[in-house]
């Protein structure tokens, strides 16, 4: 299947099969990288907010490929974002490269890019709304280490509400038969509007508020950190921050799964110890490594060289 | 019979035009407003408050000598979905239809996040129509979705 000329805005535009096909690709790139796939193309990295390891991610991975890159980030990405409009910025852009990585805090600012030009837009995050690329690296990271996205149980621990993340995430996984668990306390759940989506799309789940009651089922627990920023009260925050705590000692006396790996975002805070680290449970350093890879497969679909 | 043709007469017949019939009772004036009824080239006839008896309460609007644009008729529909629309020539009904909501709705409601990139750039709003009873629409751009009193045209 190609995705070659493809936009990558939101995981949700992606059928099961090219998912799929994103999926082997990385898994490839991971293995053996072809190093002059990309040589001659030129990416344009845009960053109108600071996201360092993002734009890290893309740039090596563009380069692993043989491509070059032009990037405007940092202040000269915040001042671009004043000074002109987004429409006019992308549509002289687009007549230098070949594609535009894209990170704009504006919701729809992607979507947007995309219908302006004809050279592809790949988002690496727009505000709330959607990230993806970092979607793309954890249904890989999944893949990887199950070597499938069926029959799997997934747990989802913390901030269910507001993490983009998750959301993200339990919607890909909704062309997938795999069961979700959702564990947050009552105010931090999933909301209503995404859990309505996934039951629209017979996808079987469940939201608890006990940890100890799924972590003996999972395959893969995947933990979010709890914001300071979501909160008004700090004492509220106080009293949720510490309200999930993932170490060693748990996972032993809950019986999970030898093969349950755990996954996280990072940074990490108080919901994981850094005692599961030793453990073989722990796949989050993995994880954050997969991004390259996933962004070599993704840049290498689209750019047409796979 | 005699009961409708009763009501024909409580807003007087136009000789061409359109008539906007079975407005939700509360939506008339929102239809009106919708249709700059105050500041039209010609006559507006606004009837509100009839009693119906399909729903209750309904508005009926008729305008002289105009046709609607599809995008007056989609802001019809946006607030008054259960409404007919009727087209008039020589006190003769030559078309009447159910007003319908089209998939795609372009450039009239306005998405309510005001991180929505369709409040910062110079473009179009466009929203898909994912329910229609109540409606329910998600905005192409940031994919927030409005429901219903939620929609700002
Ligand atoms: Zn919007």
């Amino acid at each position: 299947m190609s995705l070659s000329g493809r936009d990558i805005i939101s995981v949700r535009d992606f059928s099961r099969s090219e998912i799929e096909t994103v999926m082997e690709a990385a898994g490839r790139m991971l293995a053996d990288a072809p190093h002059d796939l990309l040589s001659g193309r030129l990416m344009a990295s845009l960053f109108f907010e600071p996201s360092t390891r993002t734009r890290l991610s893309f740039e090596t991975a563009m380069h692993r490929l043989g491509g070059r890159v032009v990037s405007v980030s940092g202040s000269e990405g915040t001042s671009l974002l004043k000074g002109e409009s987004l429409s006019d910025t992308i549509s002289v852009v687009a007549g230098y490269c070949d594609c535009i990585v894209l990170r704009h805090p504006v919701e729809g600012a992607s979507r947007l890019a995309a219908d302006l030009v004809g050279i592809p837009i790949i988002n690496a995050g727009d505000g709330a709304h959607e990230h993806p690329t970092q979607t793309f690296l954890d249904l890989f990271t999944i893949f990887n280490a199950c070597r499938t996205l069926d029959g799997l149980q997934i747990g989802f621990l913390g901030d269910l509400k507001y993490g983009r993340t998750v959301h993200s995430l339990a919607h890909a996984m909704m062309s997938f038969k795999s069961r979700l668990r959702f564990v947050a306390p009552p105010s931090l759940q999933l909301p209503d509007d995404l859990a309505g989506e996934l039951q629209e799309g017979g996808v079987e789940f469940d939201r608890t508020t006990s940890v100890e009651e799924v972590l003996p089922e999972l395959d893969i627990l995947y933990c979010t950190r709890i914001q300071k920023e979501r909160f008004g009260d700090e004492a509220e925050y106080t009293r949720m921050k510490g309200i999930y705590h993932i170490d060693a000692k748990l996972l032993q006396r809950t019986r999970v799964k030898p093969s349950l790996r755990i996954m996280h975002p990072l940074p990490r805070v108080d919901e994981l110890n850094p005692d599961v680290d030793q453990t073989e449970h722990a796949l989050y350093i993995q994880q954050a490594h997969n991004g390259v890879p996933t962004r070599m497969a993704l840049l290498g679909l689209v750019l047409g060289g796979i | 019979m005699a009961a409708e043709k009763m009501r024909k007469r409580e807003v007087s017949a136009i000789k061409d035009g359109t008539v906007i019939d079975h407005i939700d009772g509360k939506a008339t004036f929102k239809v009106a407003a919708l249709l700059k009824a105050d500041s039209r080239e010609h006559t507006v006839l606004v009837g509100a408050n009839l009693s119906s008896r399909k729903i209750g309460r309904k508005g009926i609007i008729k305008i002289e000598n105009t046709e609607l644009t599809p995008d007056e008729v989609n802001r019809i529909a946006l607030a008054a979905p259960d409404a007919t629309l009727s087209i008039i020539k020589d006190y003769a009904v030559v078309m009447k239809r159910r007003i319908e909501l089209p998939d795609v709705i372009e450039g009239i409601v306005k998405c309510f996040n005001p991180s929505c990139v369709s409040n910062h750039e110079k473009i179009q709003t466009r929203f898909i129509v994912v329910g229609r009873d109540p409606i329910r629409l998600r905005c192409y751009h940031c994919d927030r979705y409005e429901t219903g009193d939620e929609i700002i045209l």
